[in-house]
């Protein structure tokens, strides 16, 4: 709920350990409210350039919104150094496997079910291939009550881009989405360019399901993104809403 | 990464990292988000030795990165006919 200047507000924030993927022990960033009572959680799937400051600071921006929030390092098994480094090891390494991440993802779902003041309802959201990540969890598992898609690219894919690590289209699994999908695109963006994000819109049609997609002008990719230059403050603005709104609606 | 290009090679050679001079064994080369450049996506090349703490990096935007393919490519050609490359 939006903040009010009478409210006593508190949050708690630290890295916890947590089973990922195959029981894998892995770090994550973990915030969530002081106020009793119980609350709704969101996983937060990172983006490709790793568990950067953005992504922790998205998980505060939770907790103050009342949410428990957890977000996975998906590149923990590569090794550890600055964001930047970790990065260098995961281009070496050829990128991450989608069903670790999924497991990793899932692993972070249990871990704050599993806090006494969890309410149950669980969210997920991820941007750039953490949107991408965010489909694919939500068509493997039956885990959340809500999945937010921040202009993740790949959800479309060609024959030729499948590969051991990736070896299904996202949009091949709609069949199987299990909660209402919200979607956020920048009409310049090249990945998803909009002909891709329209071939998404097709499948949801097509598998009935239950989805909003809100694609702005005058914004590319990564327009949220406060310190890079594709932001965009009024698109992000009127974006976040369009967040808030959606968990709201369904994490309640 | 939402280009996912990737591909790496492995070198022979040095480079001047931010402790001094080391071995460079392998080169990364992507064209996905820069951490530096202001470009949506840039041709990234990361030098690296045996430890990812020893590294040079480069990001550069396309157009500067086929230009250097195009220098080396010409200073290679020279220096085959000069005989300079055993």
């Amino acid at each position: 709920m939006p903040y009010r200047t009478d409210q006593t507000e508190g949050i708690l924030a630290e890295t916890v350990m947590i089973a990922g993927h195959n029981g894998d022990q892995i770090r994550a960033f973990y915030a969530r409210p002081t106020a009793p009572g119980r609350v709704p959680g969101v996983v937060l799937i990172h983006h490709a350039p790793g568990w950067s400051d953005w992504y922790k600071e998205a998980t505060l921006r939770f907790a103050r919104r009342g949410y428990a929030a957890i977000c996975a390092n998906l590149y923990e098994r590569l090794g550890h150094g600055t964001v930047e480094d970790v990065l260098v090891m995961m281009r070496a390494a050829g990128g991450v496997p989608d069903a670790q991440v999924v497991g990793d993802t899932l692993g972070a779902a249990r871990y704050l079910k599993a806090q006494s003041n969890a309410s149950g309802k669980l969210g997920v959201i991820g941007s750039c291939s953490g949107g991408r990540h965010t489909y694919l969890t939500a068509c493997q598992s039956n885990e959340f009550a809500a999945a937010v898609d921040l202009w993740g690219g790949g959800v479309v894919m060609k024959p030729e881009d499948l590969n051991d690590k990736r070896p299904v289209a996202p949009i091949d699994m709609t069949a199987n989405l299990s909660c209402p999908l919200l979607g956020i695109f920048g009409n310049e963006d090249r990945s998803p360019a909009p002909d891709q994000v329209d071939q998404h819109e097709a499948a949801l049609k097509q598998h009935g399901k239950d989805y909003e997609f809100h694609r702005y002008d005058g914004a590319g990719h990564g327009f949220f993104y406060y310190d890079r230059p594709p932001y965009r403050q009024e698109q992000a603005m009127d974006g976040w809403g369009k967040v808030w709104t959606f968990f709201e609606k369904h994490l309640a | 990464m939402c280009t996912n290009i990737m591909e790496q090679t492995p070198v022979a050679g040095a480079g001047k990292g931010e402790h001094g001079w080391f071995k460079v064994k392998t080169a990364i080369v992507s064209y996905d988000h820069p951490v530096q450049l202001t470009d949506e996506h840039a041709l990234n090349i990361d030098f690296l030795s045996d430890a990812i703490t020893e590294r040079v990096a480069v990001e550069l935007d396309a157009t500067s990165a086929r230009a250097l393919v195009a220098a080396i490519n010409e200073a290679l050609r020279q220096a085959e006919e000069a005989n300079a490359i055993v």
